[in-house]
Order: C-alpha cells, then structure tokens, then sequence
C-alpha cells in the first residue's frame, strides 16, 4: 500500500506541474521563445563566423545551427531547473512548498517528486523545441528523438537539482536576476553549448578547463551524443555523479534541523 | 482506540540564533476540542506553528499527533495533521477540484476515494458547484472553505488554523468560525486556532495566551477568567499581556 501512495503522491505532483505549465501560456513562449531567437538570430549571424570540423558525434561538416541545437535543448532545462526551483522557495509559491512538506511522506521522496515533475515540464519544452527546429532544417536521425529523452531527463534532473540546491542555501541570490548573472549566464558561456572544446582551447586554455569540468557541458555532451543515437560514457557518469551530489546536499539543505528553513527564521 | 491525546506539546523550546521565541511551552488539545491561540504579533504563534508543521526542527521538548512524536514518526503523525496557512496555499490557476485532488493524492487516496471526499465536503461548505472554478475567479471567502475541505480530505484527527479569518469580511467570517466549532462537536475534531480576535472565541472553547514565547495562561475561558479576575476574554487578554496589542 506505501508504494501505492507513493506512486500517487508523484503522479499528483507531476501532474499538477504539468497542469500548470500548459494553463500558463506565456511561461510556456517565453521559454520557447529564448532559444528560438538565439537559433534564428544568433547562430545564423555567426554561422559566417565559425567553421565546424567534423567532430563526433558529428559525421559531416555541419551548420553552427545544427551544433548549437543540443546546447539550446540545455539552455531550456538550465533556465527551467532554476527557475522552479527558484520560484518554489522565494515566490508565492512558499505556501504551496509548505503544503507539500506537511504531506505524511518522507521529504527527500517530496523534493525528489517535484525535481522530477519540473524535469518533466523542461523536457516537454524541448521537445516542443525540436519541432519548430525540425522544420528550420536542423533535422536529427528519427531513432535520435527517442534516445534524447533518457537523457534529457537525466540532464534536467542534474540541472534542477542545482536550482534546488542553490535555494536551499544561498540566499543572496534571492532574486532571479541575480541568478542569471552569477549561474546561468557563466554554465552557459563556459560550456561547450556554443563552441566545441578544441575550438574554445585555441583561444584559451584556462576557459577550456573550466567548460571541460563544467556539469552542464557534460549533460549538453550528453544530450548532443544522444540526438545521433550514440552513448557517451564520460558524459553520462558525470551528470548522473553531479545529479547525485547535487540532490544530497539538497536533501540536507532542506533538512528541517540542518538546512536554510532554520537559519531563514521567521516572525511571530 | 487510540487514547493518546489529538495534539500534546511538553515543554518546547525554540530560539533563532540565540534570541529564544519560545520557552518551555506545553499544552493538549483533546478530540472534540477547540483550543484558541491568542497572543500579541511577536508571542510566537508562527514558529509554534512552524515546529508543529516540521518546518523548523524540535529540538527541545516533544510535539506528537495521537501519540506519535512528529519528529521520530513523523509520516504517522502528518497524516493525522490538517492544516490551513494563513496565506492562501490554493494555486491560483487550477480549479478547486485540481486543488483538492492533488491534495488527496499526496495523502494517497485513490482517485474514486479522493472524488467522493471532495464531494462530502465540498457540499458541506456550499461549494460542490463551485468545483470546477478556478480559484483566481473566488472570492477570499469561497477559497478560505476551499481551504478548510482541502485540509479535512483525509478526515485528520487535529486541525491547524493559522489566523484563517484574516481578510475575510464579517459574514464570511462568522461562517467560518461557526462552520469550525460544529466539526468540533460532530467529529470530535481537535482544533488549534491561531487568532488575535477575540470575538472568535466561543464559550466552550479552550484559550492558551501567548506572550514573548511565554504561555501566560491556559484553560476554559471560565478558568482563564478566574485566574486573572476579569470580567471578559479581552480584558483577560490585556491583562496577561500587560496590554499588548490583540
């Protein structure tokens, strides 16, 4: 009967999650639309600008568009991971938090259910993005649509985790601005989402080691393999190593004796 | 048949950094009770409510639910746990009944339990026809017994009110303090009722003054009365909170 109630205690998380993102219809065109106008605008104009040598999982010489699509599809999930995880503590939506850690199960499975319910909603979007991509012409093989799910999953549970860490602790970055500029924006740039690491190591060795050991060059790594229905090893230990670590330290920062929730303290 | 009582706090302690908010409190609440919770902004009523919810950690002094301790058995104790936040935890874009189902899935009801609950006690609250609104299209009133049939679903042994009535204008008001005190008396629920009006307080009920994280008295409104010579809940009030503001 537990797992019973388990099982319904995450589908009703995960569809409420789902619910909301379709009721609310300009969060769903702002995400879509960001990575659209980086595709549309940005990789067209530097599609001139950058040359492409064939790199694996790469077979030909392709378009910087069709390079810069795996690291769109993270960029998604990178904004969706905090800013769920983000809106969940610091906005109205503290109440609702509240709600769910009243609930009678334990509160890592809770955290652990919302993580997945905002995974879920982060790979709709991306989904949704490689649709509109397909008709730009940027077309993977079909098997590669069905292999990036899996992984698309693991990269948003290591991205969401992140947010969710990074909210339980920090509380300086209260405000999503401050996220974008102290962790979004630094991910995405020192990462291999826009350049390949040979490409970023001709200009700088220094950028190269910190895209290298970046966790989300790995899970966009991950993603770029899956799309051309191959596996990276390397990739996918190191998000999965960096998920685990960031769900851990998430777990004891919302820990009612260990975490912010204590610290933050309260009137009354 | 469970004797323990609905709701025991002993001796609970609770300090932010090193400035205490609450010392050495302790009361019951037995079934069929309705005990109110007054006190002054700043007594300590949030964070009593706060430890009780597991928000923050116990860690001086014990709170159980029907006997089981809410830190060592805590998922037997929050199932026997309602709760109503004072600000509104209702998600604005679903309809009452998304509200309610996914608060019956969290407790683990089956969907045909969960829609038969929601039936009992939306129509006890009026609100059976209003199911499939959205809550942004209620008025404060209508998502407050939104609220109060959400928190009842899995039919809880103790009731948590955090200051519910804030908001709410007189009529809807009334409705909710009368709609209360009748669980109480037919379901035999426990009730613990955060509240800084007065006039909510029913004669039957159990009063706990708080101040400066001090429980100051404790009783019947008769015995708290007695205890301070006073003719009326709010002159014992002030009294016992050297006219702290109600």
């Amino acid at each position: 009967m537990r797992i019973l109630h388990y099982w319904r205690a995450m589908s009703g998380i995960t569809g409420r999650e789902l619910l909301r993102f379709v009721k609310q219809r300009e969060r769903f065109i702002s995400a879509l639309v960001r990575p659209l106008v980086w595709l549309f605008v940005f990789a067209a104009g530097f599609r001139a600008a950058l040359g492409i040598a064939i790199t694996p999982p790469y077979e030909t010489y392709i378009l910087y568009e069709v390079y810069i699509t795996p690291g769109l599809l993270g960029m998604i999930q990178l904004f969706n991971g905090m800013q769920s995880s983000f809106s969940m503590v610091y906005d109205r939506e503290m109440g609702s938090m509240r709600m769910l850690m009243v609930s009678p199960l334990p509160r890592w499975f809770l955290l652990f259910s919302k993580l997945l319910a905002g995974t879920a909603v982060s790979v709709l979007q991306a989904y949704v993005f490689l649709v509109i991509a397909w008709f730009y012409d940027i077309q993977a093989p079909w098997a590669g649509y069905g292999w990036v799910f899996p992984a698309l999953m693991l990269s948003g549970l290591m991205l969401g985790a992140l947010g969710l860490l990074l909210s339980s602790f920090i509380r300086q970055l209260e405000n999503f601005a401050g996220v974008m500029n102290f962790v979004i924006f630094p991910m995405f740039f020192m990462s291999t989402a826009l350049y390949p690491l040979w490409k970023l190591k001709e200009s700088s060795e220094f950028l190269h080691n910190l895209a290298l050991y970046n966790p989300f060059s790995q899970a966009v790594e991950l993603i770029r393999f899956a799309l051309y229905g191959q596996f990276n090893q390397y990739a996918f230990i190191y998000t999965l190593v960096a998920f685990i670590i960031f769900m851990v330290t998430a777990i004891i920062g919302y820990n009612p004796s260990k975490g912010m929730m204590t610290r933050k303290g309260g009137a009354g | 048949m469970n004797l323990a009582p609905a709701l025991t706090v002993e001796n609970l302690s609770f300090a932010y950094g090193g400035k205490p908010a609450l010392t050495a409190v302790g009361f019951v609440v037995e079934p069929g009770q309705c005990a109110v919770l007054l006190g002054p902004n700043g007594a300590g009523k949030s964070t009593l409510f706060s430890l009780i919810t597991r928000l923050y950690d116990t860690r001086q002094g014990r709170i159980a639910l029907c006997g089981y301790d809410i830190k060592q058995q805590s998922r037997q104790a929050l199932a026997r746990l309602g709760v109503v936040f004072q600000q509104s935890t209702l998600d604005m874009d679903l309809t009452v009944m998304q509200n309610l189902m996914y608060h019956a899935k969290l407790h683990g009801m089956s969907g045909k339990l969960a829609k038969q609950r929601i039936q009992d006690e939306l129509e006890r609250l009026n609100m059976f026809e209003r199911r499939f609104e959205p809550v942004r299209l209620l008025n404060g009133g209508h998502r407050r017994r939104a609220e109060i049939a959400r928190a009842l679903l899995h039919e809880p042994a103790v009731l948590l009110l955090d200051e519910p009535t804030v908001g709410l204008d007189v009529p809807s008001r009334q409705d909710l303090v009368e709609h209360v005190h009748q669980l109480v008396q037919t379901r035999q629920l426990a009730v613990l009722w955060a509240s800084h009006l007065i006039d909510e307080i029913y004669r039957q009920d159990r009063i706990i003054v708080l101040h400066q994280g001090h429980i100051k008295a404790q009783g019947t409104v008769d015995e708290v009365l007695a205890v301070t010579a006073t003719v009326s809940v709010k002159d014992a009030f002030y009294a016992l909170t050297q006219g702290g503001q109600a």
